[in-house]
């Protein structure tokens, strides 16, 4: 858990984060939305004391950060920034031993971990371990870059723009990796981002910022019908509303008993995909099916139900 | 900004009163002199060697600009792109030449005085200018290379319109370089019966003279601060004229 | 580095077209990396003979001016005027036919467009051929025991050597090869003119003759020459590698201590050698023990002093360029993994700065082995001395007996240091 209580920076007379208050709970995923200039970055480089907070005070677990060095807090907790930042003149192996290698683990411990954390990111050990980082893609530095945080297996991971500098394919499906692999681990994850599709996607909780001051910080569904501020709404951008309501749910809870005409949609994807290909194909249902078995039903009245607030 | 202009006019003022009249400061000088050695250089006039010494070196890097220019728009031109990795390497391996070398190599075909120094700071200022002008031409900004291309212009105009005014300061920043390395190195040509200041110090020298050192030595400084001062101020000018930003010079 | 596209591609008569084919981009040149294959640069470019090799034709008329020159210079003895000799007068027949056949393979080698590998053996081949018949020259001409006969290569010799160095540097140069090759091929020369030496076989050469004469003074004048130039940069690197580290963290410092280095950079290097003789003179006068270790106005005192302050601003101002060169992301990413200062400083900064560092430390000890020279006229020592000595015994064979090993010194750490710049830059990203 990370406490964030009244948490200010300002230098000289700029105000960047403005007393900012919120509680992130264990195992979530918080993502910060707000535009360049608006302190989401700050406040992120203030939880592993990469900025010194003016004032306010940040509790992890319960017990201050100012109690331990700057560089032991840094150590337990994951840091993944936008353009990776790999090291280049290290190899890929040596960049995602960084940490272990700090906290003295031994040198059999540090490989095996390695190793484990490219065949997790589905990068070939045997391959890549030497390599250096600008023998690699974009998306797989990237990779490489979120391993490195993880490799010491922070309960905590702090992203700042992670997949900033992907395009959009292999973005989305860094997005899918990160998601799989939060939930596995279970860790806590604060993610810097300007986009808000971005945020609704990933995010647990979202906390807006703007000016250096928290607009609102609660969940993706409330942030889409319950916007705090015109500034929110704006971010979410009204056009988008119903659409981004209905890809926070998935097909496998809104199933009908009985069945429709034409080609099935899989229970895992969104009430968004579901939307679509009713529109797309010009049918009122579409059959939905698990591991290739129809179940059920899903139709346009109920999406249409589910596309406004509750 | 301001109190370095002023400290660079009075430091102007200071050496033009030295040249005129050196004796002046014969009670700064005369504190450095051992038995009743004359203190301000007394086998000819400083603005004489002062004027000969800008006179070669403005004559040698005036000619190596011309040259050092040709050549680098030469080997980037389609004719002689096969001489651009070989120049490359020739600049490279020239910079390893010793001025002293190049000098005394040039004396048994010039013999001796003015003309070897000439041409030893010719050869010796073309490096840094061709380095310079390449550089240059070569990273132009890519746009507009590309655009002075396509909305179709022949070589003479993008040369001419484009790259060479794109490129001027990062030329004049190798004239610049070039210069100041020559007005250091002429003193040598003095070993080799040049007129310049190099006469003033090693006659210090022979004769066990600090003082005739420190005059000649401050002198060629003072007027190498100065000039490098000013070629750095016109480039300022230049670029921001061209509105690039201060690009990486040599 | 980057070959730019832009020289390759359009040929004088491309503008009036792209005025209807606008931005048709350079393929070609983009898939030969900016420098066209051989017939397309010939045919793009309109010259007449697309299978003569541009670079060739001026080589072989260098190689042709050095043909009509004077081989060889023949002096009755050290100080009278030379008589030229050419070719077929400097060798006897059978040498002299060897030799004319090959500079005429050379120069049809350096013309057609063969292979940069079949080039570079002609003419390193020629190279050493052209030495050992210079050797075989200074024997056939020297009268039977005349010590006073002064041999020299003449300037057809030297035009010779520098068309086909011209043509090896040019071979190497497309070669493109990797650091340790390039070192070897360095060492292969170096031990050719070895065993040349060696054997005595260029004895006869006006300059072995000086050489002969004073072998001690030789040896210890280039022990010396070593000891200031290397020893200055070893100083300055001591000393400038912490400074430039410092002042990278002290932007106030920085500004200062870039200004008076710059200064220290303007003042003439005799002035400066002379500027150091009166201080140390009263260092080794008044400090106790200073002139017993060896602290004096004149000799190697004031000339490492002065070597050593030329040095500082290459050395100081890479380390800071090195520094800030740095990637942004990779420091903040290694902050945030936790590493101390000084551990950010030892594995991430100072390794990706050094590349930039070794550069800085290549050229200063390249401009020290030249500027060592100037010692001699302040008394110290070093190959300065021979050609001091030479200028004013208008004596060139000397002024060659100094400068020559200078400039193979200065060459050789240039390649080596060059090869380990490349090596050490491994991880910069392109």
């Amino acid at each position: 858990m990370i406490e964030i209580d009244a948490i200010t920076k300002s230098y000289d007379q700029t105000v960047v984060v403005d007393h900012v208050t919120l509680t992130i709970e264990p195992s979530s995923v918080c993502a910060v939305v707000g535009t360049s200039g608006s302190g989401k970055t700050t406040l992120l480089r203030m939880i592993n004391r990469l900025v010194e907070p003016t004032s306010g005070a940040i509790r992890i677990d319960g017990e201050d950060t100012r109690n331990t060095h700057a560089y032991e807090l840094r150590r337990k907790i994951g840091y993944a920034i936008q353009g990776h930042g790999l090291f280049p003149h290290r190899s890929v192996g040596q960049n995602i031993a960084t940490v272990p290698k700090l906290l003295g683990w031994d040198k059999d411990k540090t490989r095996a971990r390695v190793t484990e954390l490219l065949e997790l990111f589905q990068l070939d050990p045997a391959q890549f371990r030497d390599r250096l980082p600008r023998e690699l893609s974009g998306g797989q530095q990237q990779r490489v870059g979120v391993a490195r945080a993880l490799a010491a297996k922070p309960n905590i991971l702090l992203m700042d723009e992670p997949f900033g500098a992907l395009d959009p394919v292999i973005r989305s499906k860094a997005q899918e990796d990160l998601l799989t692999i939060q939930r596995q681990f279970e860790t806590t994850i604060v993610l810097v981002t300007h986009d808000m599709e971005e945020a609704i996607h990933l995010g647990d909780k979202i906390a807006v910022m703007d000016e250096g001051k928290l607009l609102q910080f609660a969940s993706p569904q409330q942030i889409i019908s319950k916007p705090a501020t015109p500034f929110v709404a704006e971010l979410i951008g009204t056009g988008e509303r119903p659409f981004k309501l209905l890809s926070l749910a998935r097909v496998g809870k809104f199933v009908e008993p009985g069945s429709a005409e034409g080609d099935p949609i899989d229970i895992s994807a969104t009430l968004r995909d579901a939307y679509a290909e009713l529109l797309w194909s010009g049918r009122a249902a579409l059959p939905v099916s698990e591991k290739g078995q129809v179940i059920g039903k899903i139709t346009l009245d109920q999406l249409s139900s589910h596309a406004r607030p509750q | 900004m301001r109190p370095g202009i002023i400290v660079r006019l009075i430091a102007f003022a200071v050496l033009l009163t030295f040249l005129i009249a050196p004796d002046l400061f014969e009670p700064f000088f005369g504190m450095l002199t051992k038995n009743g050695q004359p203190a301000i250089y007394n086998q000819g006039s400083l603005l004489d060697l002062t004027l000969n010494h800008l006179a070669i070196v403005f004559a040698a890097t005036f000619a190596a600009t011309l040259i050092a220019v040709s050549l680098a728009i030469l080997v980037t031109r389609p004719f002689g792109v096969e001489f651009l990795p070989l120049s490359r390497s020739l600049a490279n391996i020239g910079q390893t030449f010793p001025p002293v070398a190049v000098l005394a190599l040039a004396v048994p075909v010039l013999g001796f005085g003015t003309a070897p120094t000439l041409v030893a700071l010719f050869l010796y200022g073309l490096l840094p200018i061709f380095e310079n002008t390449l550089t240059g031409l070569v990273n132009l900004p890519g746009t507009v290379a590309e655009a002075a291309k396509g909305v179709g212009m022949t070589w003479a105009q993008r040369l001419f319109k484009i790259e060479l005014p794109l490129a001027l300061p990062v030329i004049l920043a190798g004239v610049r370089l070039s210069t100041v390395i020559s007005l250091a190195t002429a003193t040598i040509g003095s070993t080799v019966a040049a007129r310049t200041l190099g006469e003033v110090i090693i006659a210090g020298l022979t004769s066990n003279n600090t003082a005739f050192v420190l005059q000649g030595g401050l002198i060629v400084g003072v007027l190498a601060v100065l000039i490098y001062d000013s070629l750095a101020a016109l480039e300022r000018w230049l670029m921001a004229r061209t509105g690039q930003a201060k690009r990486a010079a040599a | 580095m980057v070959w730019p596209n832009n020289p390759a591609g359009a040929g004088c008569r491309a503008g009036p077209y792209r005025r209807h084919i606008v931005f048709v981009s350079e393929i070609l040149s983009e898939k030969t990396g900016g420098r066209m294959s051989d017939t397309q640069t010939a045919a793009k470019s309109g010259f007449i003979l697309p299978r003569f090799d541009k670079l060739g034709v001026l080589i072989a008329v260098i190689a042709l001016g050095g043909v009509l020159l004077p081989f060889m210079i023949f002096r009755a003895n050290r100080i009278v005027l030379g008589e030229p000799r050419m070719i077929f007068e400097a060798l006897a027949t059978p040498e002299a036919l060897v030799l004319a056949l090959l500079l005429a393979a050379g120069m049809v080698i350096a013309l057609l467009r063969f292979r940069a590998g079949l080039k570079l053996a002609a003419s390193l081949i020629i190279l050493i051929a052209l030495f050992v018949l210079v050797g075989r020259s200074a024997y056939f001409l020297t009268p039977p025991d005349d010590n006073f006969a002064r041999i020299s290569p003449g300037a057809g010799f030297w035009l010779l050597v520098f068309a086909f160095a011209l043509l090896a540097a040019d071979a190497l140069t497309r070669l493109r090869l990797k650091p340790w090759p390039r070192i070897g091929i360095l060492a292969l020369v170096a031990l050719a003119f070895g065993i040349l030496l060696a054997t005595g076989s260029l004895n006869g050469v006006s300059t072995l003759k000086e050489y002969a004469t004073r072998a001690d003074r030789f040896w210890s004048e280039a022990q010396t020459h070593v000891l200031l130039a290397f020893g200055s940069v070893l100083i300055a690197t001591i000393v400038g590698v912490p400074v430039g580290i410092i002042s990278f963290r002290l932007p106030k410092l920085r500004a200062a201590l870039l200004n008076v280095l710059n200064i220290v950079q303007t003042i003439p290097s005799i002035a400066l050698f002379g500027l150091l003789i009166a201080p140390l003179a009263w260092i080794a006068a008044t400090v106790p023990g200073a002139s017993l270790i060896g602290i004096s106005g004149i000799g190697v005192a004031p000339a490492l002093v002065a070597l050593f302050a030329y040095s500082l601003l290459p050395v100081v101002s890479n380390t800071i360029v090195g520094l800030q060169s740095v990637p942004e992301a990779a420091n903040d990413a290694a902050k945030g993994m936790g590493m101390t200062g000084a551990q950010r400083m030892g594995w991430i900064e100072l390794p990706l700065a050094f590349p930039v560092i070794l550069t800085g430390i290549r050229i200063v000890l390249v401009q020290n082995i030249g500027l060592t020279t100037i010692a001699a006229l302040i008394g110290g020592g070093g190959f300065g001395v021979f050609i001091f000595q030479g200028i004013s015994q208008t004596a060139m064979d000397l002024v060659l007996l100094g400068a020559v090993p200078t400039v193979v010194l200065a060459f050789a750490a240039a390649v080596v240091l060059d090869a380990f710049v490349e090596m050490t830059s491994t991880g910069k990203p392109q």
